[in-house]
């Protein structure tokens, strides 16, 4: 195991993918030769060349029609989007093409497409470039959608992406990528779909994902200093949502509060709480809280984008809420 | 989208049913197939399941009410209809402690809205759900517990505060609830007369026992066969399959008589029948009724194709209707459709009876005891086990001779036991 940024286990994987299988290759806005907004695809566009590494312009609607119909004629693109909050223009695309062909084609067609996109706010890039609307993806029907919160996670399930034949949104974060984490070396692929306990605990079940793993398990370290430990279930993938681990920690626990960066109305957090009222209702010891960004654009503004994004301290406060 | 429990048809000549009481109570959560509430038809106590989920919003008749089939008896509310979301509660200014929370819109009368909202929480009780469950299994009465929660809410830790509180003798015995010892009877009482009469209605199951039988013996023209039967070989056989068998599974008499009759009923279809209009229908289905003797009064509970089941089979059967019937839970399908019924007063030491046809059914076997009796066996006067049976037809649909062939040939049968097996 190696300590290595999420920014590195991505570009492992999609290195490790494109050599592996010739069909996959990569397309989106300044992904070739200026090596990705983020850097992840640097060094690409000169190992793989201009075929496999293609810049595009900005179109978002384009590039994903592009990789749909690529896809759909047997190569595995991973398009990329430059911030999810640009996945609106290409909507049609995602939800009416990529989400439904191969339901309306009976199954003729496979849609082997990987969009590679950034979400979450906390870098002061304004109202329109900092949103977190993941659970909206995660409403269609016939989309995956992943979104790891460890390097571990990223490169395993970046690489399960690739290799599905199914339409997958693979949701990165904006402040995640200089995070270190242990991850293996080499091949392995994570399941898509399958929720994981990343901490355990007894005393209460904190249900979440992506960048707020980091917040919760930060919650977690300062409620352990007063005793209480909190179980923390990491979500991995919105759809196809895995409860089995969350139902189980909280029969365990009785108690449960969800931490999303989105916001709260119709929110991940909602969905949660209501598969455990179904699934668990007579384990609740306590209502099920949700943490959530505030129901406001969020703010370019330092202090209030920080006072709108969810913190450790509404963390831990919402725990005591259930205690 | 309130939903409305109408009163169930419990059976095809049902037309309006007593609330006897009710299981779930207002404010509580109703599962779909729960048990809302017991209605006394004609023929029994029965259970209402409720068809929908949510809370009971509202109670529309009273235990002790009769009402009319289908007429409504109970709203049920989806619970985000009439609870306001704790958390939301939360973030907004603080209402007063349940008032707003429990405010119900669904539509009710105003007389009835103050006793509807005081019944909001179950059983009067704030608790989560868990502690809810656990207090249900552990037979906790949650009034009895303090709550710690927000707004009083009792919670799993207030349980178990609780029962280590009520396992150490520093906690004040329940004095209040405890029963009086009955007053010493006095001189006076003695000297009194006997009691005075009683009038006691008559249970709604007596009553209509009342009247299907002056219906039977005024319109069915009844008539009785009597035969003994040999009963040595049956019981013999029987001690030998109850050996085999666990306590609870034991097989009576009269379970196989059930299985006897139901196989000599093939041959008689004529026997297996009811007189309608000027048509006899012979069923095609050989549906056993059994009487069973229950607290108000008495019931027939049905065995369905008695002859196409193995013994063992119409034992167990039997045990679980009777248990239901003489708890007061039985079901309509327990008590419908019967096509020729049993009745058997053996277990009290009775020689031989007569039965009422159990309209519109054509016969009735009337079964006494199994006795030890003298009987003469090659010229010689030898102990014997011996049984009565005494079956009861309808006139219009048969006769004599065919009611004396059909006891014969349950001889057949009861005599020689193992066709009984096959």
């Amino acid at each position: 195991m190696a300590r290595i940024t999420m920014r590195e286990a991505i570009s492992q994987a999609l290195w490790e993918e494109m050599e592996r299988d010739p069909n996959v290759f990569i397309l989106g806005e300044e992904v070739g030769v200026w090596g990705g907004t983020y850097a992840v695809t640097k060094g690409f566009y000169d190992h793989f060349g201009g075929e496999r590494v293609r810049d595009t312009p900005i179109a978002e609607a384009a590039i994903i029609g592009t990789a749909v119909g690529a896809a759909a004629t047997g190569l595995r693109p991973v398009a990329e989007l430059m911030t999810i909050n640009f996945a609106f223009s290409a909507m049609d695309h995602i939800v009416n093409q990529a989400a439904k062909m191969h339901y309306m084609f009976a199954g003729q067609i496979t849609l082997p497409l990987v969009i590679r996109t950034v979400g979450g706010g906390g870098r002061q890039l304004g109202a329109t470039h900092s949103q977190t609307p993941d659970a909206i993806f995660a409403h269609f029907p016939g989309l995956k959608v992943v979104a790891p919160g460890t390097p571990e996670d990223a490169k395993g399930l970046l690489k399960a992406a690739i290799r599905s034949d199914d339409p997958v949104m693979f949701i990165e974060h904006a402040t995640l990528y200089q995070v270190r984490g242990e991850a293996p070396g080499g091949d392995y692929t994570i399941p898509i779909g399958v929720s994981k306990i990343q901490r355990p605990g007894r005393d209460v079940t904190l249900v979440t994902y992506s960048k707020m793993l980091e917040i919760s398990t930060k919650a977690a370290d300062q409620l352990a200093t007063e005793g209480i430990e909190a179980e923390i279930v990491d979500l991995r993938s919105l759809r196809p949502l895995d409860m089995a681990p969350v139902v189980a920690s909280f029969k365990k626990t009785n108690r449960c509060v969800i931490v999303e960066e989105g916001w709260r109305s119709y929110g991940v957090g909602a969905e949660v709480a209501a598969r455990l009222y179904e699934e668990a209702f007579d384990y609740a010891d306590a209502p099920i809280q949700r943490v959530a960004q505030k129901e406001v654009p969020l703010p370019y503004n330092r202090t209030l984008e920080q006072l709108a994004l969810p913190q450790v301290e509404d963390v831990v406060k919402a725990v005591k809420e259930v205690l | 989208m309130a939903e409305t429990v109408t009163m169930p048809k419990l059976g095809f000549d049902m037309a309006e049913g007593v609330l006897v009481r009710w299981v779930i109570q207002t404010g509580e959560p109703v599962q779909k197939g729960a048990v809302l509430a017991e209605i006394e038809t004609d023929k029994a106590t029965v259970e209402v399941e409720s068809n929908f989920e949510g809370i009971l919003a509202q109670q529309l008749v009273k235990p002790g009410d009769v009402a009319p089939v289908n007429a409504p008896i109970a709203i049920i509310a989806a619970p985000g209809e009439k609870f306001e979301p704790t958390a939301a509660g939360k973030t907004a200014s603080p209402a007063p402690a349940g008032i707003a929370e429990g405010a119900i819109s669904i539509p009710a009368a105003p007389a009835q809205a103050a006793e509807a909202s005081e019944g909001r929480l179950p059983g009067n009780v704030r608790a989560s759900p868990l502690a809810r469950r656990m207090a249900a299994e552990m037979h906790i009465n949650l009034e009895q517990v303090q709550g710690s929660g927000p707004a009083g809410r009792i919670l799993q830790r207030d349980l178990k505060t609780y029962l280590s509180g009520a396992r150490t003798p520093s906690r004040p015995a329940p004095a209040a609830t405890k029963p009086l010892a009955p007053p010493m009877p006095t001189a006076t009482t003695f000297a009194t007369a006997s009691p005075a009469d009683q009038t006691i209605p008559l249970a709604r199951l007596r009553a209509a026992i009342g009247r299907r039988m002056v219906e039977s013996k005024q319109q069915a023209p009844h008539f009785y066969v009597t035969h003994e039967y040999d009963l040595e070989a049956l019981l013999a056989l029987r001690v030998k399959i109850n050996s085999l068998l666990p306590e609870d599974e034991k097989i009576s008499v009269n379970d196989f008589i059930v299985k006897a009759a139901a196989l000599t009923l093939r041959q008689f279809p004529n026997l297996n029948a009811a007189l309608h209009g000027e048509q006899v229908i012979q069923f095609g289905a050989i549906h056993v009724g059994v009487a069973v003797a229950v607290e108000s009064g008495l019931l027939t509970v049905v065995c369905h194709e008695a002859d196409r089941k193995p013994v063992r089979q119409i034992a167990a059967e039997l045990r679980t209707l009777a248990t239901r019937a003489r708890q007061g839970k039985v079901r309509p399908e327990d008590i419908e459709g019967s096509t020729f019924s049993v009745s058997n007063l053996g277990m009290y030491e009775v020689e031989h009876f007569i039965a009422i046809l159990n309209p519109p059914e054509a016969a009735i076997l009337a079964v006494g005891s199994a006795r030890q009796i003298p009987v003469v066996k090659d010229g010689q006067i030898v102990p014997g086990w011996r049984m009565k049976a005494t079956l009861s037809v309808d006139h219009r649909v048969s006769d004599g001779a065919e009611a004396a062939r059909f006891l014969q040939s349950l001889a057949s049968n009861l005599e020689e036991p193992v066709r009984l097996l096959l």
